[in-house]
């Protein structure tokens, strides 16, 4: 994937002529499956706000989450790595299995789980540490203490989420002095130490201004050759230039799923077209 | 629905420029009212406290500037003169109506008449170091530069005129070379004080703390049935050391005997305002200066040295003299000790009201129970404290731990560490609130991110929460130090006293002495000011006693304020 094939996607136009399209055109079936999600219902107390969604999330691909406000993409988003655990009285049923383990089976232990599943928020959070103490938390939370270790990896984490160059004469300075896009990418330096199987992007780019979202999404591109992304976003274009599956959802259902550029080419529902067409939402 | 809006389109203004802005609605729309008042009330708080540190210290510190001698005669009516050297203290007029009353002969027909309250010193000699006398009647009065104060080990100044020196009862300077004479001797005379001095607090001292460790050694033996017959291996080893301290304390008696002997070798000659000759052994004597002699410059000297002395020296004469060095340290140590035991236990009792407990009506009623805890007198917490931590905690260490120095109390008594952990009980609260409301405002989104990294809710709150809240409970911590150093009442139930022979810190293992009672400058405060015989002298020490205490109680908040700022600036908030 190159910007010059990003730049001719813009506005979700969807170049059909570029080699990318046969790549595109693969169907889930045809996918190693990362994350599988099976009748999952998810309930907030009395509010039932995930209906039986089935889907499945392809290994080293990206899949984008899209849908009007309040539609629960964020909500699917946290149950990946159980984050709605947090709230009170939510309840999930139905199965969410990462290589084939339910990962809400009662044996599964969540911190292992979260190190597996990584996650970036839609607000930059870095902690109010240094920036190299943030790319090192997670490894001092596994137990590696070796200074060897750690500092490749946060070297290695930072170039990975394309900072090196930015930071690295600045490293004990507090995370907290970056700029919005810095400490995005700060962050997702900081999933990455850890070496996840899974990234998921909480909305990464609502926070940034658009010089750091193409640098985001630069990055995702980058990053999906060595782990499964799930992103959620209210941008459609930006759904459209980064991922390669696209779920679209309204009030808790999932309405449809698939390749990206069917779904924004030719969707097979009318609530989906609508959608994309910018009739609600 | 048309009528709401016409009314709204009346109200609303039809130009830009206001019509009325003289009138009184103006000036209250202008909003300067409230500034004025908000500006009143933060200058009226400001002026309040500047007043009482200005008339502490104003009150306490001429105390140390050396005042000058006025030599005169006093000649009531009706009465026979007197020759007085006095130091002039305050002034007042009184009615001539009272001073009558008072039984004065008052002949003029003036409606007022200065009062003066003088200093006489030789307290031995007239019985009072104050007089109250009538200015008018204190006449031929002059200020001769040859005129000494003595400061003397007991019964306070003497006033006097040096007349000369004697070194084992024989003359070897009179009055032109005595002042020379008197201070070089009186360096001498402070080199050997401060080596006996070295001797009794240092060495012999110890020695007693040994021999009493070694009593209770033996004692400890008995108790468990083991006697000289069937332990005499033990026992043979303690009367050994006994041995070896009191041969030590020998030789240490010997040594002690020498230097006082040779500190009594000189005396001085001193000539009283009356004409009599005084001996003064200079061993009884700490200073002496000529006031009316000294410059500016000098006396600036040595009012700096005074204060030095008085922050720094052990009380005399029932706290009326010297200084208040076993003060400041007690209440700087009983806060730290406080501290270091509130600090834990109320952040983790925070920590659990915030973090762990499930909210609800439970939590909500302990947090108000807590809360109110706050509001309980404090004298209230000293009777807890007597009650449960003295005799029954304490109580309970000495059965189970000092039994050998039963029935003699170890930790059954009053003492710092019952009064440190009855001041923690009493700041507890603050330090849970305010902690609390540190955890209350860490903001969700650092919380999550160190969850999302693997990090079980301990890690997050160890790793994470904690340092980020610390700025909060460092305010607690400053809240509960400004609250615990002021606190006197419930001290004197657990542990404060008038004076402690020893401080709770020194030299003896296990060099803190937590069961030890300490001095506290509150309570001095209050006992110099309160139980003091001698009135007049105290009054200038209550002032400057209480001057110290706000430094003090100052001095340990802003060393909790910089901490927090640099906790602050370390851990500042996340934006947005």
């Amino acid at each position: 994937m190159t910007g010059v094939q990003d730049k001719t996607r813009l506005n979700h136009g969807i170049d059909l002529t570029s080699l990318d399209r046969v790549q595109a055109a693969n169907r889930i079936e045809n996918e190693q499956i990362a994350l599988e999600v099976e009748n999952l219902d998810l309930y907030y107390g009395a509010k039932h706000a995930l209906h039986g969604v089935n889907m499945k999330i392809a290994r080293n691909k990206v899949t984008a989450f899209i849908g009007p406000s309040g539609c629960g993409k964020s909500t699917l988003l946290r149950c990946f790595n159980r984050m709605n655990d947090l709230v009170d009285g939510c309840r999930v049923e139905g199965q969410l299995k990462l290589d084939g383990k339910n990962i809400y089976d009662r044996d599964v232990d969540i911190a292992m789980l979260r190190r597996r599943v990584g996650m970036v928020f839609q607000k930059p959070n870095p902690f109010p540490k240094s920036i190299y103490e943030n790319v090192a938390y997670g490894l001092r939370l596994a137990g590696i203490n070796k200074k060897r270790v750690i500092d490749e990896t946060v070297e290695w984490a930072l170039k990975g989420a394309a900072l090196w160059d930015e930071v690295k004469d600045r490293l004990d300075d507090s995370a907290l002095g970056l700029s919005g896009g810095q400490q995005q990418r700060l962050v997702i330096a900081r999933a990455i130490a850890i070496h996840p199987d899974v990234i998921l992007l909480d909305e990464p780019c609502s926070a940034l201004d658009p010089i750091s979202t193409l640098k985001v999404e630069e990055l995702i591109n980058e990053l999906k050759h060595k782990y499964t992304i799930v992103i959620v976003t209210h941008n459609m274009q930006q759904a459209a230039r980064v991922s390669d599956y696209t779920a679209f959802m309204y009030v808790g259902d999932l309405i449809e799923f698939g390749n990206t550029d069917q779904l924004f080419t030719k969707p097979s529902k009318k609530q989906t077209e609508d959608y994309i067409t910018g009739r609600y939402g | 629905m048309a009528n709401a809006a016409d009314e709204i389109a009346a109200a609303m203004p039809k130009t830009l420029v206001a019509q009325d802005t003289r009138g009184i609605q103006a000036y209250v729309r202008s909003g300067s009212p409230y500034v004025w008042m908000t500006a009143a009330a933060i200058a009226f708080a400001f002026i309040i406290t500047l007043s009482l540190l200005v008339l502490t210290a104003s009150r306490g510190l001429p105390h140390f500037w050396p005042a000058d001698l006025v030599q005169g005669r006093y000649q009531p009516v009706g009465e026979e003169a007197e020759p007085l050297l006095v130091e002039i203290r305050s002034r007042e007029e009184v009615s001539s109506e009272r001073l009558k009353g008072a039984g004065m002969q008052i002949t003029d027909d003036k409606p007022l008449h200065e009062r003066l309250l003088v200093k006489v010193a030789n307290r031995d000699v007239y019985g009072a170091d104050f007089r109250y006398l009538l200015s008018d009647w204190f006449v031929e009065r002059s200020e001769p530069e040859n005129a000494g104060v003595f400061e003397r080990v007991e019964w306070g100044n003497f006033h006097g005129f040096l007349e000369g020196v004697e070194e084992n009862g024989a003359r070897v300077a009179d009055a032109a070379q005595a002042w020379a004479a008197f201070d070089e001797r009186l360096e001498r005379a402070d080199e050997l004080r401060g080596q006996i001095r070295d001797i009794e607090k240092g060495g012999i001292s110890s020695i007693n703390y040994e021999l009493e460790q070694l009593r209770l050694d033996e004692r400890r033996l008995q108790l468990k049935g083991r006697t000289r017959e069937n332990a005499a291996g033990d026992y043979a080893e303690i009367d050994e050391q006994r041995k070896q301290q009191q041969a030590h304390y020998e030789e240490l008696r010997v040594e002690l005997d020498k230097l006082k002997q040779e500190l009594a070798r000189d005396t001085l000659i001193v000539k009283t305002v009356d004409g009599s000759e005084e001996k003064l052994p200079l061993a009884k004597v700490l200073d002496g200066y000529r006031p009316n002699d000294m410059g500016v410059f000098a006396k600036t000297i040595f009012f700096f040295r005074k204060i030095g002395e008085f922050v720094s020296e052990d009380p005399r004469e029932a706290n009326t003299e010297g200084g208040i060095f076993p003060a400041i340290f007690g209440t700087v140590m009983m806060v730290i000790i406080m501290s270091v035991i509130v600090m834990p236990f109320g952040v983790l009792a925070a920590l659990y009201l915030r973090e762990y407990a499930k909210q609800g009506f439970v939590t909500q009623s302990i947090r108000i129970a807590v809360n109110n805890l706050a509001g309980v007198p404090s004298i209230v917490y000293g009777m807890f404290g007597l009650g449960f931590f003295v005799y029954f905690v304490g109580a309970s260490i000495d059965r189970a731990f000092y039994a050998e120095t039963l029935p003699a109390p170890t930790f059954g008594t009053p003492g710092i560490l019952w009064s440190s952990l009855t001041l923690a009980l009493l700041t507890l609260p603050v330090v849970i609130v305010a902690t609390e409301e540190g955890l209350a405002r860490i903001p969700r989104s650092v919380r999550e991110a160190s969850l999302a990294l693997g990090a079980t809710k301990a890690e997050t709150l160890w790793r994470v929460v904690l340092p980020m809240a610390s700025p909060a409970m460092m305010t607690g911590l400053i809240l509960a130090i400004a609250r615990a150093a002021g606190e006197v009442a419930p001290l004197m139930l657990v542990g404060v006293v008038k004076l402690a022979p020893s401080l709770p810190l020194d030299g003896d293992s296990p060099f803190v002495h937590l069961e030890r009672k300490f001095m506290h400058l509150g309570f001095h405060i209050y006992d110099v000011g309160f139980q003091s015989p001698n009135v007049e002298a105290a009054r200038p020490l209550v002032y400057a006693t209480a001057f110290l205490l706000v430094l003090v109680i100052l001095a340990l908040n802003l060393s909790a304020i910089s901490i927090r700022n640099r906790l602050r600036e370390r851990y500042k908030a996340l934006e947005g």
